[in-house]
């Protein structure tokens, strides 16, 4: 129960982040030159910092110092920074141009000198890497402080950039709202750390996850550490934009400028889910939902939690949907879409370890790339200097802008899960997740949700491919910078072409469960196949198989 | 490797399109389409199977998601290849069909019709059941777009509830494969999508509870798209809109999906669930036969006559399916492919004559065969294939399903004991009556009796703008007033196919019969065993039993 954590492989493991935070006080000052090629150059030092977080998470990274580090699961740790750093430059590029438009357009014509006091072009690179590098942090979490202050360093710097982004007062407005809210959910989750600690006594997490299997096999958690568990949930919904707390989404991702809604609805969403996952590996998916009658050991996670995030799933899917249907705004639109999508996901952190958590990456993966595809098209256009927002702005740029309206429409077919594009594959292992833990209703909820999303992707293939332009699409130009069209451009490639290397990116699923997870054989791989009885205990549901099973099936071990 | 030749040709075909000029597009379509013919044939002439029924070729091909199962697998029975012909055999001819009436963004739409025989290829010859589903969804992207840039004046509505509705029907059938997937992992701990182990481990390993819901899910799919009874409503619209060469493929092909996905999945999966639904989808059957007979009865619009008139002999279809024999079944595919080569020609004869007269309403036309004899001709023979004249093609695929109803009793001596009977075929049958009305009604509008024509000259190129087809350009090629040489070459290899099946259809026959059996492999037993619950008994059941384990 030692509150000394050995500094040395602690170092080596976050590396990646100390650089990340590194790169973000350089680029802050960079910004601030008076040379212009050297304020030009800060998404350049941005983007290079990522490069090199990720460079060092690809040579530096050990299982085993992530294990002594602390870090309960040292592969989904990993992974899901990379997939942040990979998708992070994809942010970078699509912001290019976007900030201090006017101030620099203004200092070109020589209207104005250039004045550090007026620019913010350095602080929106700083704190963006500030952001990524909590999202980061999260899911090597050792402990609830470090988890705490890695959400707020999360988010934080999120609240500014939608308010420097755009200097309008839609964007203030978003960002107070932002803000707000955003307090209000931690203050929540924040309250369930505590209610955790008077549970367990610890903040350490390992000793939290010790201490609720012997609660659980003393006859099941205490009320205390179950209610901290579901306000932690409640709380990361926030961050997620989950019902109940999706509410905000659209009212800040319309005020926001596109670039940094393209950055809200991953980073803090991947975090979220980061989140989630630590926090839910204490109590496990195997062996902690209790005993039945004849002593046998219920799977799954407790019946309360199960039960929780079963109705955020549902509610946020179709909430979600049905809000996109009914917008006039693509960014609106883009919100609710966004909602929805987290709430497949969501069906995936039910599912848990193993197939469950596989499916959850693949589909971050697949969902920040689509996403960059539409955010990069849609950066890469503007209307007077404005961004572009309505669908009627987007009718018929596919005539002028051939190639945008393709990003445009295969960023929503991939969305929509269309075969044979990324989404698609996302969604079929989502699926697959959700049918094997024993989730069939709501994975048929998530069907149909995903039928009725096809009637607003399909607006967005097919206004600016399709409808003749209009009086309000006049206007519409090509962005300041390429560097967003680029980037649209290559995640659009990457969503044909990924699917053809699924099975190479994300080795296999036995490496997602937890270390040390007591109860189970979940650490030795080649425990014998025992299939579980399943028992119909105190959850509603069908229980979820347990984890070593699927450990031992997946027996080939290709890594990253 | 010449199955892989056989996929890559269109989808090289659409790049070189895409690369080249707007003149070219066509020619370049029409060589790539014309290839891939050709190395069908080879293909069908290589194709050791044609009366043994089994899938060819066998081989083990690199995982996509390997860790899951899901294979590019490609090979095909002699169903399938009847369904590849048919593809391979309309496609040049829907794009031949094109060529003076597509007069803008020409290398688009040919691209976007050489993407569409790629994905229909892709179904029908994948042995993976979720590239099946790759390429029975992808459909939809061309053809959304087909109907949305080249369509009729309702394009755009047209082009949706199309879109729409297939696509929320498959996500039910995409769920349910993964359920029996992740069934078979359970019980097995191996993942795999392959066509012929789920089939295996679902029809045998499946509960009846189990095997029902799953034959409801892969039905929801299936049924919307062949259509079934009362989830028709997005073909007539989609039909009527979509440009010639659109409705031809949507017709001739996309409707068989459907059909080609209940026979190669739903039956065969959970026979069960499919014994346990049999009269209830016998009877939508029987209603799409009758009900939308009438429909056609009171169309005015020539398109949408025929496209009602697809949701009427799809019922037909329908009924063989679930005569749970190999009569029945033999007749659903032959009448598939019939289906395909008639309906996708008069598709093609109203086309023509629309390009002439831009007009499809019936009450405009009358007599055409003084101004066009040859066209009348066609359209003649096409009509009655479609009525199922004997000695043409509709007649033998009919009469086959009608008589797998006819047999389908609790104690069929023959060999299938069946749940339909009688009756049944009988009441279908009035089908063939009101077909014959219909169709031969509107053969006597347009082109018997005293000649009429639409007024106007400058009316009807107005019309035609409105119509979303560029009439600018509709100057530049003349059309003379009957069939020109090009026309002649695209009906007559059908007019000939038609009647080549019509007159000689045993090899086909013989073709499908070991693919059937082997769907129906499970069927008697269960029969017998449903029956038996009815209080039904079978007096040679043991026997039929015994037969059927082999």
């Amino acid at each position: 129960m030692s509150s000394f954590l050995p500094m040395g492989p602690k170092i080596l493991v976050l590396t990646p982040e100390i650089i990340v935070f590194g790169g973000s006080v350089v680029t802050s000052i960079i910004g601030l030159s008076r040379s212009k090629t050297l304020r030009k150059s800060v998404p350049l030092l941005a983007a290079i910092t990522l490069l090199a977080s990720l460079a060092a998470l690809a040579m530096g990274y050990s299982h085993e110092a992530a294990e002594q580090a602390g870090v309960l699961m040292p592969h989904f740790n990993k992974i899901i920074k990379a997939i942040i750093l990979v998708v992070g430059i994809g942010l970078v590029a699509i912001s290019v141009g976007h900030i201090d438009r006017r101030m620099e357009e203004a200092v070109a014509r020589g209207a104005t000198t250039f004045d550090p006091m007026r620019v913010v072009r350095g602080e929106f690179y700083s704190f963006m890497l500030l952001s990524i590098c909590g999202a980061m942090l999260i899911p090597g979490s050792p402990d609830l402080i470090w988890l705490f202050l890695a959400l707020e360093l999360t988010s934080l710097p999120t609240y500014i950039m939608v308010a420097m982004s755009r200097g309008t007062r839609r964007a203030q407005e978003a960002a107070v709202k932002y803000f707000f809210l955003g307090a209000m959910s931690t203050a929540i989750f924040l309250y369930g750390f505590a209610l955790i600690y008077g549970s367990t006594g610890s903040l350490q997490l390992s000793t939290i996850r010790d201490v609720f299997t012997d609660q659980s096999a003393r006859g099941g958690i205490d009320t205390l550490g179950i209610t901290g568990l579901i306000l932690c949930i409640l709380g990361f919904c926030y961050k997620l934009a989950a019902a109940p707390m999706h509410f905000y989404a659209p009212d800040v991702y319309e005020g926001a400028a596109n670039p940094v809604t393209g950055f809200l609805s991953f980073i803090p969403k991947i975090a979220g889910f980061s989140a989630l996952a630590v926090l839910l590996s204490t109590v496990g998916w195997s062996g902690h939902a209790g005993f039945s009658e004849t002593g046998a050991l219920i799977s799954g996670l407790p019946a309360p939690i199960l039960a929780t995030l079963w109705m955020i799933c549902a509610l946020t899917m179709t909430l979600g949907n049905i809000g996109a249907l009914l917008q006039k705004s693509v960014k609106r639109m883009l919100a609710y879409s966004s909602i929805s999508h987290t709430g497949y996901m969501v069906l995936a952190i039910i599912a848990g370890p193993g197939l469950g958590f596989e499916a959850l990456l693949f589909y971050l993966i697949s969902y920040g790339v689509t996403n960059l595809a539409i955010f990069g098209a849609l950066s890469g256009l503007q209307k007077r200097g404005e961004d572009v927002e309505s669908f009627e702005e987007l009718s018929g740029i596919g005539r002028r802008y051939p190639g945008l309206a393709a990003w445009l429409a295969i960023g929503s077919g991939s969305l929509m899960g269309m075969p044979p594009l990324l989404g698609f594959w996302a969604k079929l292992m989502l699926f697959m997740a959700g049918v094997q833990a024993g989730h069939t209703p709501l994975v048929i909820i998530a069907a149909i949700n995903s039928a009725v999303s096809v009637w607003y992707y399909l607006r967005l293939i097919g206004v600016p491919s399709l409808s003749p332009p209009g009086t309000s699409s006049e206007g519409v130009t090509k962005g300041p910078s390429s560097w967003p069209r680029f980037a649209g451009a290559v995640a659009a490639v990457t969503v044909i072409v990924l699917p053809l290397f699924a099975s190479r990116i994300l080795g296999n699923s036995a490496e997602f469960a937890p270390t040390n997870a007591k109860p189970t054989s979940a650490t030795t791989p080649t425990a014998p196949v025992s299939t579980p009885k399943q028992t119909t205990g105190n959850s509603p549901q069908e229980t979820p198989r347990q984890i070593d099973t699927q450990i031992a099936l997946h027996s080939s071990p290709t890594r990253l | 490797m010449i199955q892989y030749l056989l996929l890559l040709l269109p989808i090289i075909s659409a790049l070189v399109i895409v690369l080249s000029s707007q003149r070219a597009a066509k020619w370049i379509a029409l060589i790539g389409s014309t290839a891939s013919l050709i190395v069908a044939a080879v293909f069908a002439v290589q194709f050791p199977h044609w009366t043994t029924g089994g899938f060819w070729p066998d081989l083990n091909t690199s995982p996509i998601l390997g860790n899951f199962g899901v294979d590019l697998k490609i090979g095909v029975d002699s169903v399938s290849l009847l369904l590849v012909l048919l593809t391979v055999f309309l496609t040049p001819l829907a794009i031949a069909g094109s060529f003076s009436a597509i007069t803008t963004r020409m290398r688009e739409y040919y691209a976007w019709f050489m993407i569409l025989e790629a994905s229909m290829l892709l179904a029908f010859m994948s042995r993976d059941i979720i590239f099946f589903y790759v390429g029975y969804e992808f459909t939809l992207i061309p053809m959304f777009f087909l109907i949305s840039i080249w369509g009729g004046p309702m394009r755009g509505p047209a082009a949706i509830k199309f879109f729409i509705f297939t696509f929320l029907g498959s996500v039910f059938t995409l769920t349910s494969v993964i359920f029996v997937a992740v069934r078979h992992f359970d019980s097995t701990g191996t993942w795999t999508f392959a066509i012929a182990d789920l089939v295996k481990f679902s029809s045998t390993q499946l509960s009846a509870r189990e095997q029902f819901w799953v034959f409801v899910g892969l039905m929801s799919g299936f049924a919307i798209k062949t259509p079934f009874f009362p989830t028709h409503a997005w073909l007539p619209l989609a039909h009527d809109q979509a440009p010639t060469g659109g409705s031809v493929i949507l017709a001739g092909v996309l409707l068989k999906l459907g059909t080609y996905g209940v026979f190669r999945f739903a039956l065969p999966m959970a026979p069960i669930g499919a014994v346990e639904c049999s009269t209830f989808f016998a009877i939508l059957g029987i209603i799409a036969i009758l009900y939308m007979s009438l429909v056609c009865w009171v169309q005015t619009d020539i398109k949408k006559l025929i496209a009602y008139s697809s949701v009427s002999h799809m019922g037909f279809v329908v009924l063989g399916l679930f005569a749970l024999n190999p009569i029945g079944l033999q007749g659903a595919v032959m009448y598939m492919v019939n289906h395909g080569l008639s309906t996708g020609a008069l598709f093609l004869c109203i086309g023509m004559m629309y390009e002439r007269y831009h007009t499809k309403d019936m009450e405009q036309l009358g007599g055409l065969v003084s101004k066009m004899p040859v066209w009348s001709f066609f359209m003649i023979i096409f009509t009655l294939s479609s009525v199922g004249l004997p000695g043409l093609n509709g007649f033998v695929g009919e009469f086959l399903c009608l008589m797998g109803a006819f047999v389908a009793e609790h104690d069929q001596p023959a060999g299938y004991p069946g749940v339909l009977g009688p009756w049944y075929a009988v009441v279908a049958a009035i089908g063939l009556i009101l077909g014959a009305m219909y169709l031969l009604i509107m053969l006597g509008k347009i082109v018997w009796g005293s000649l009429r024509e639409p007024h106007g000259q400058e009316h009807a190129q107005d019309h035609a703008q409105d119509h979303g087809q560029a009439h600018a350009q509709h100057a530049e090629i003349q059309l003379p007033t009957d069939l020109n040489f090009r026309e002649i070459a695209i009906l007559a290899p059908i007019a000939l196919a038609c009647l080549a099946i019509g007159l000689y259809p045993k090899p086909l026959l013989n073709a499908v019969e070991p693919c059937v059996k082997d769907a129906l492999v499970n069927y008697p037993a269960v029969i017998d065993q449903y029956n038996a619950k009815r209080g039904l008994v079978n007096p040679g059941a043991p026997v039929k039993q015994a037969e059927a384990k082999p």
